[in-house]
């Protein structure tokens, strides 16, 4: 920090609103990106856990060891191959995401109660309607659960994904905040992270009450 | 030369292997720093853990604390901790207090959240038999409670050494060292072999440390306990 | 067997006394417990038994101060218990509680072993009675030592339990629901087992329960409880049973209490009948001629070679001459053992035609016959028991 220099420059801020906008414009792209791409690639893997259930065994130990990977690490191992890219950053995320989501929407389509499924197949639901209009919207509570996680885990893994040249809210906390011993910017960053996590989550909440009128406020 | 062969290169070449910017004094570091923030986060954690746990006292601030800590990203400890710590010490180059106390605020949540969680969720019934044989509160602590909770309390340790691993290269940010080191310098020069071969080595430090954890994790618990859980995982670290 | 000492020589029960004890939790609020006085006798078993929020629970804690009363003095042998240091007092007090509560992360061994080593016993005499316990309580020593608690049954744990409390040989044991959680059939037997422990080790034990039958069978004393805390009646079972003090523990004792003292006698108490024995391939004539010189009984009893009953025959299926051979007796007469409660065997007895019930001993060989109207003859008498009633004392401890 440089002398003299206060520790929160609220002028910085307000000239640098449009900069702000800009950044967690930047971020929630990156953001959707990869919990949506995650989101349809691990509904497709518990669809196929669903049918070849041995598959589930490996495919948790598998994620549990991709967890442990450091995010620093997994941000950059791909740049050899695919480049200082977005790619490369949604590689990263997704494979996160993945962890989270297939194991939650799992355990939401095995929690549907045995009962209600031979109820939908006495009536003579056809397996993809049975799956549409039973399955998932009991499963839906602990799905989104899920969702919250890994959108929340996945707002804070952009802030790092700026090493690797993305921009985002991690822009304003490490290339102008600690490179440029400029707390007022870190500051920004961190605290605006934060309440979108915070914003998003509740978002999601209102979503899924919205969703799911008979589960009040149950799931995360 | 081909890719993994310029990696290996990298790795076997003897100018990285002594001096300021060789590879043992960035994993020296890299460990050294990590141990130092573990050891410091048990040391505040542990005991608020237990004391939460076992008085029932300010379990709502845990939670509060523990809510707040994961939703602030790794990162953004660093960028907290490094002004208000570098404007304390008046000392600018020097990163290994930030990069400690940013890798403290890190562990201590899973923790806190762990142990207290592990022997607040102890069976009643065990608090009340020890209590009635004539046991003291420390000693139901320390003979009911943490073994019991034990693993739960070693998950909440687990994933904070993990954590703390994972999230040390990122020190190198605020003049912390460690094997992150070389991922920064090699993003700035573009020199994309080094960041390779140093992800690949902070990747087998940290998977290592949570296979070994896990290991040690079975090895510590009594058998007559079969498996505890963790009480939620953080973000990837 | 080992050098230890023979348990039933442990030191025997110790007298609890509770004079005027009141516990109120709030300032204000109505007591839990009220002006309760109640002194147990060395070495019996007092059950205390009431409706949920009776306070049994919370008298029976102050005990061991796990809960400090409000007002009034608990002595055990005389002495104070607010005067003995917390955990003192209670490491020389058994405690079992219905969940047991057996600590997971330990063997069976190490379970039992917890009030000895809290009280710094050495070694070598902490194993030896881990396993003399082990054995008391009906489990192998050398198998169940090692084991962890999840690997047991209910009925185990809860042997465990006892074997835990047993531990330091404390002379008063508190009981709180011991047999609440396991279901029906074990808890009779482990009831069972536990009185039969109980002969050998003559603790004082004060036991908690919801349930008027087990209290009427474990006790040698109940204090009933009423909401409130105050003591409706404290007397032996049979006394109870017979006499209630008040409409409301007639009420709570139950309108079947004439049934319910039968479980309190058992066969052996009853005048037992002499019953005319006819041996399978004996000469009808003779037995006819038996059967005649008795006017109380109207049947004869077939019996095998090994006087094992078989079943009635009356004087008409005797007519005529010739051996009788074993198809001539009706089954089903009902047997009973000496041993057997009189409510028991008048179940049995009523189910059959003839009703008498057969008495037999441990080889069913025939003892006597017993009547449904010698059973009768036991709801008129008075109250057994030739020491009478203790009544609840008034101030010092007698």
């Amino acid at each position: 920090m440089i002398e003299g220099q206060p520790f929160f420059d609220v002028g910085w801020l307000l000239d640098n609103l449009d900069q702000l906008a800009r950044r967690i414009g930047e971020h929630l792209l990156v953001t959707v990106i990869a919990v949506v791409v995650g989101f349809v690639l691990s509904f497709a893997l518990a669809l196929l856990i669903r049918r070849y259930p041995p598959l589930y065994a490996p495919v948790l130990a598998l994620s549990g060891v991709l967890y442990a990977i450091p995010s620093i690490a997994l941000f950059v191992l791909f740049i050899p191959i695919t480049g200082l890219s977005l790619l490369t950053a949604e590689i990263a995320l997704v494979s996160y995401t993945l962890v989270i989501l297939v194991r939650n929407i799992v355990t939401g389509l095995r929690g549907v109660p045995a009962d209600v499924i031979e109820a939908a197949t006495g009536m003579g639901f056809s397996p993809g309607e049975k799956l549409w209009r039973v399955e998932f919207p009991i499963a839906l509570p602990i799905i989104v659960a899920g969702v919250r996680i890994a959108t929340v885990t996945t707002i804070g893994l952009v802030t790092i994904a700026t090493l690797t040249g993305l921009g985002g809210l991690g822009y304003l906390i490490v290339n102008i905040g600690i490179q440029r011993r400029f707390p007022t910017a870190t500051i920004t960053g961190v605290l605006t992270v934060v309440i979108l996590s915070t914003l998003v989550d509740i978002g999601l909440v209102a979503l899924q009450r919205r969703l799911t009128p008979w589960s009040r406020a149950r799931g995360g | 030369m081909d890719f993994l062969g310029q990696v290996w290169a990298w790795y076997t070449d003897p100018a990285h292997w002594t001096g300021s910017n060789s590879i043992p004094l960035r994993l020296w570091e890299h460990v050294s720093l990590s141990l130092v923030a573990i050891a410091a986060s048990l040391l505040i954690a542990l005991p608020l853990g237990l004391y939460i746990g076992h008085t029932g006292r300010g379990a709502r601030l845990a939670v509060g604390i523990s809510n707040i800590g994961r939703s602030v990203p790794s990162l953004g400890w660093f960028g907290i901790v490094y002004p208000i710590s570098t404007g304390l010490l008046h000392r600018g180059g020097i990163g290994f207090v930030p990069a400690v106390i940013g890798l403290v605020a890190l562990a201590i949540p899973p923790i806190v959240t762990n142990t207290y969680a592990g022997v607040a969720d102890v069976d009643p019934d065990l608090r009340e038999a020890g209590r009635g044989m004539g046991m003291r509160e420390l000693q139901i602590l320390r003979e009911v409670e943490v073994p019991v909770a034990l693993p739960v309390i070693l998950a909440g340790i687990r994933i904070s050494v993990v954590a703390v691993v994972a999230t040390a290269p990122l020190a190198a940010l605020v003049g912390g060292g460690t094997l992150g080191s070389f991922i920064l310098q090699g993003l700035a020069l573009d020199h994309q072999v080094r960041v390779f071969a140093a992800a690949l080595l902070v990747i087998v430090l940290a998977v290592g440390t949570e296979l070994a954890l896990a290991w040690l994790q079975r090895a510590a618990v009594s058998p007559g306990l079969s498996g505890g859980d963790a009480s939620g995982a953080p973000m990837p670290p | 067997m080992s050098s230890s000492p023979d348990p039933s020589a442990g030191r025997a029960g110790a007298v609890v006394a509770l004079e005027h004890v009141t516990k109120t939790y709030a300032r204000g609020s109505a007591p839990a417990v009220d002006d309760l006085s109640l002194t147990v006798p060395a070495g019996e078993i007092c059950v205390l038994v009431g409706p949920s929020g009776c306070g049994k629970t919370t008298t029976m804690k102050m005990i061991n101060r796990l809960i400090e009363p409000t007002s009034g003095r608990i002595t055990i042998d005389g002495d104070d218990v607010s005067a003995i240091p917390a955990v003192e007092l209670r490491r020389q007090i058994g405690y079992v509680i219905q969940q047991v509560g057996l600590f997971p992360h330990l063997t069976i061994g190490d379970n039992v072993a917890v009030v000895p080593r809290l009280l710094r016993w050495p070694a070598p005499r902490i194993r030896a009675r881990v396993d003399e316990l082990l054995e008391l309580v009906g489990l192998d020593p050398g198998t169940d030592r090692g084991r962890y608690p999840a690997a047991l049954s209910g009925g185990e744990r809860q042997r465990v339990g006892v074997a835990r409390a047993l531990a330091a040989d404390p002379p008063v044991m508190l009981m709180d629901e011991p047999f609440g959680a396991v279901d029906p059939i074990r808890r009779d037997r482990l009831q069972n087992e536990f009185l039969r422990l109980q002969a050998q080790v003559r603790k004082t034990i004060v036991f908690v329960t919801h349930d008027v039958d087990e209290a009427i069978k474990m006790a040698d004393r109940i204090a009933i409880l009423q909401r409130g805390g105050i003591l409706a009646q404290y007397d032996t079972p049979d006394t109870i049973l017979a006499n209630p003090a008040s409409e409301f523990v007639e009420r709570f004792v139950g309108a079947d209490r004439g049934l319910k003292r039968l479980s309190l006698g058992r066969v052996r108490d009853v005048p037992m009948l002499e019953p005319v024995l006819v041996h399978v391939g004996e000469d009808r004539a003779d037995a006819r001629r038996r059967l005649a010189l008795t006017d109380e009984l109207d049947y004869a009893l077939v019996v095998d070679d090994r006087e094992r009953p078989l079943g009635w025959i009356d004087a008409g299926d005797l007519a005529g001459s010739g051996p009788i051979p074993a198809e001539a007796a009706t089954p089903g007469a009902p047997t009973v053992e000496p041993e057997s409660t009189l409510r028991d065997a008048l179940s049995a007895m009523l189910g059959s035609s003839v009703q008498l019930g057969v008495v037999v001993d441990d080889r069913d060989r025939v003892v006597g016959l017993i009547s449904v109207d010698a059973i009768g003859e036991v709801l008129r008498a008075p109250v057994r028991g030739a020491d009478g009633p203790l009544h609840p004392v008034d101030g010092a401890a007698s």
